[in-house]
């Protein structure tokens, strides 16, 4: 079956395959080569990623770029290579096996339809480690690992591509004299195409299953999985799509940057630490960047370090920030000079500090929290009488201790928070509505 | 010009710097918001960023674009490094040049999904089969997340090799002051290339530690990569002898350039007979108590590793002579101490100074276990 033509992309001094007599993967391979012919590709437009199995032997017998990778991976390298250079040909030989445990890969690079065109060597078991039973060996086969005889259905390799967007899906058996022609239309596919080619295992699957050529296509014929080409629909092929979806962010400039240069000066001599403790979603984090930045804005070196549970709305949200006049080191804090705490999520998470605290610290507490035992002062502050939503609290407070300790001016706390131009109003609002507390 | 940044940025625009123009990756916290900026920042220079359907995927579709001729990074946490695993064995053995950055959080299995930790300091280094070497770098601050950053893309390129940046939650997702203007290079590092050969061998070197000359997919030269043990051209083979020089190869290419890779940040006192060790962000604690004990009269000496794997050892052993007293501060059981400890001399003591709770490590904490 090889081409007596030069125009071979086999490599004669590899040759011949190694294969089982009566296996089906030279057939293919050979069709493989025709389809390669037809189309007239060179070898270095073409990538043959094959998986792990019998057929993974395969590209080391073709004069094309190939990748020989994991068990199941093989998809996962080749659309990597599609991504960065979507003219490339990428086809990934894989086998019944491959399609089991890379199952994910498969159904993901379908959905994606990204170019790559997939072979499956469907033997319906594993041929290379002794016969085992692999996702789309039939119920009641025998394999080496199914002894009286399989209890799982196969997996329809096409079915399952198909329903997950790919364009070309066909299916057929090695014996199929027009397999090159198949191989050749699903190569010219520009989305995500595949062939699930049955074949026969003539070291296991054959001898255990008393199994030939005629017993394969009724097979195929009793489990009602069809032949031919069963899909054929154009979507947007990934790489491509990824490109022209990207188009208008080429050569915008990279980063949203807010420049922090000097405008204010400070009174701080030391390391100040504070810690804010609140609830998640009231904007406890927020707070403490602006009054980071403002803190940068006013020469100083900010740093913050923020808290909370795997969950996203709920639980507590706790920031620990420190300003220095000079390089800020992030360090354990267990300590604050500063504490606020403004809710019952952020009481419970930071009640267990309270009795260790000295009168170096001072704590600011919503009026309605319960009663504390600790050494550090106690201010309690009518969050509910600003008039502010929650969300505001921390930002409020914090204008609050500037306005009252003046470690750095006011103004620095309204510019940092109207570098975000979209809230800004609702954040001088709630700086501005610490006078009512 | 200053900014108030996290690490997870600062890693994300060195990498840009660094001509990184391929991301994958798949959701994780601490890890997640790198590969945010990626999708975010990538196609604006023209690259691509993908979220993967997982992280076996995201480090196939990196290894598949790296040998297409993209610089490529991913980034995940400890949870993702097992999964990644396998391709890391993959990548060395393909020798694919990439940068793979851990956002270390508490183990083990999920663990503490926001909770700082530095448990994965051994995986890293073996973490997938067969023992191979790997390259681990490891910033203690935010400007040295940057120059790292940096650094791991040029030594990814010059030793065709998976570079780690071992980070941590806090490194990752605190925000703080930092010049980027004033330390941010345009770095773009350059991979070893073949010209046109008729006869390319991807696998080809004179010395057991060079690197063989990259020819990407698609490029002029047919190129033949595999993840099986492997001859000059790319053959499977299992032949002992080519066996036998393919994997000390592997091993050579890494640990004949040990000096080239090595870095570490120490602060030496005449006379000090205490030496405090650290690496990530436990070493900023490290540098407070040092100061700390220095203003009260002590002489106390510190080293930061800054290239964990390869370990450092002729510069670690520098470091300690004349000390009697080495404290090594880490948030786990000890791992890096086990390294320390075997380069010790038998009467100089290895002490550790760990936190396993998910919280940082005090300068009060280290100053009450030096006792000084």
């Amino acid at each position: 079956m090889i081409p007596s033509s030069e125009n071979t992309f086999l490599n004669k001094e590899k040759l011949p395959f190694p294969f089982c007599p009566g296996c089906g993967h030279g057939s293919i391979l050979d069709q493989l080569n025709s389809a390669l012919i037809k189309l007239n590709f060179d070898s270095s437009e073409v990538v043959l990623v094959t998986d792990i199995g019998c057929q993974g032997l395969s590209d080391q017998f073709f004069t094309t770029n190939s990748f020989h990778g994991l068990h199941g991976r093989s998809i996962t390298y080749a659309t990597g290579i599609k991504l960065i250079n979507p003219k490339l040909k990428v086809i990934v030989l894989i086998g019944d096996g491959g399609c089991g445990i890379g199952g994910h890969h498969l159904i993901n690079a379908a959905r994606r339809n990204i170019g790559l065109t997939v072979l499956v060597f469907n033997n319906l078991n594993y041929g290379m480690t002794g016969g085992e039973h692999s996702a789309t060996t039939p119920t009641g086969s025998f394999t080496s690992s199914t002894l009286k005889g399989n209890l799982e259905r196969p997996m329809n390799i096409c079915s399952t591509v198909s329903v997950n967007g790919a364009s070309f899906v066909a299916r057929t058996t090695s014996f199929d004299d027009n397999l090159s022609d198949l191989i050749a239309q699903a190569i010219q596919t520009e989305g995500f195409s595949l062939i699930d080619i049955w074949e026969l295992c003539t070291a296991y699957y054959v001898p255990r299953n008393k199994f030939s050529r005629k017993a394969l296509e009724n097979t195929i014929v009793s489990l009602k999985f069809e032949t031919g080409i069963l899909h054929n629909e154009i979507y947007p092929e990934y790489s491509t799509a990824y490109r022209d979806n990207t188009l208008d962010l080429q050569n915008k400039p990279t980063f949203t940057r807010f420049p922090l240069e000097q405008k204010y000066s400070h009174q701080l001599k030391t390391l100040k630490t504070f810690i804010i403790s609140g609830t998640a979603g009231k904007r406890i984090g927020t707070a403490a960047t602006i009054f980071c930045r403002a803190a940068v804005l006013s020469g100083l070196f900010a740093t913050q370090r923020d808290d909370y549970p795997v969950t996203v709305k709920t639980g507590f949200s706790l920031a620990e920030i420190s300003l220095s006049p000079d390089e800020s080191k992030l360090v354990g804090n267990s300590h604050p000079d500063v504490m606020i705490v403004l809710s019952p999520e952020g009481f419970k998470k930071v009640q267990s500090k309270f009795e260790s605290l000295t009168e170096n610290t001072i704590i600011y507490l919503d009026k309605n929290l319960p009663i504390i035992k600790s050494k550090a002062k106690e201010i309690r502050l009518d969050f509910n009488k600003t008039g502010l939503k929650k969300e505001y609290w921390a930002l409020t407070c914090l204008a609050y201790i500037l306005y009252n300790k003046g470690i750095f001016p006011l103004d620095a706390l309204s510019d940092a928070a109207s570098i975000r131009k979209d809230f800004a109003n609702d954040y001088i609002n709630a700086i501005n509505g610490f006078k009512n507390l | 010009m200053r900014e108030f940044i996290d690490g997870s940025e600062v890693v994300a625009r060195a990498a840009i710097n660094s001509g990184c123009n391929f991301f994958s990756g798949y959701p994780i916290t601490p890890a997640t918001s790198i590969l945010l900026h990626m999708l975010k920042e990538l196609p604006k220079i023209g690259g691509t960023a993908i979220q993967a359907e997982d992280e076996i995927s995201a480090m196939g579709f990196c290894i598949g674009a790296a040998l297409s001729g993209a610089r490529v990074m991913t980034a995940t946490s400890g949870p993702g490094i097992s999964l990644y695993s396998e391709s890391i064995g993959a990548a060395i053995m393909c020798e694919v040049p990439m940068v793979i950055v851990d956002c270390q959080r508490m183990g083990p299995a999920t663990g503490g999904a926001t909770t700082v930790s530095q448990g994965d300091i051994q995986f890293l280094r073996w973490g997938t089969s067969g023992g191979f070497p790997v390259i681990v770098l490891a910033p203690s601050s935010l400007a040295e997340c940057y120059s790292l950053t940096q650094r791991a893309f040029e030594l990814a390129e010059i030793f065709r090799s998976p570079v780690f940046l071992a980070l941590d939650k806090d490194l990752v997702l605190t925000s703080s002051t930092v010049d980027i203007k004033a330390i941010s290079k345009q770095i773009m590092p350059n991979r070893p290339t073949a010209t046109y050969n008729d006869n390319y061998l991807p696998f080809a070197i004179k010395n057991l530690q060079d690197t063989p000359l990259f020819s990407p997919y698609g490029g002029s030269n047919i190129v033949r990569m595999t993840a099986s043990s492997h001859n000059e051209a790319g053959f499977l083979v299992k032949d002992p002898k080519i066996v036998n020089q393919l994997n000390n190869h592997l091993v050579a290419k890494i640990d004949h350039h040990i000096e080239k890779i090595s870095m570490v940040k120490a602060d030496l006192q005449p006379g000090s007979k205490i030496l405090l060790i650290s690496f990530g962000s436990p070493s900023q604690a490290m540098l407070e108590a040092v100061s700390e004990s220095r203003s009260r009269g002590n002489l106390v000496s510190s080293l930061i590793i800054l290239s964990l794997w390869p370990v450092p050892e002729k510069l670690i052993l520098t470091c300690l002579e004349g000390i009697h007293q080495v404290y090594v501060i880490e948030l786990n059981h000890g791992q890096y101490r086990r390294e320390i400890d075997r380069l010790a001399k038998p009467d100089q003591l290895v002490i550790g100074i760990n936190r396993i709770d998910g919280e940082l490590i005090t300068p009060k904490e280290i100053l009450e276990k030096i006792g000084s």
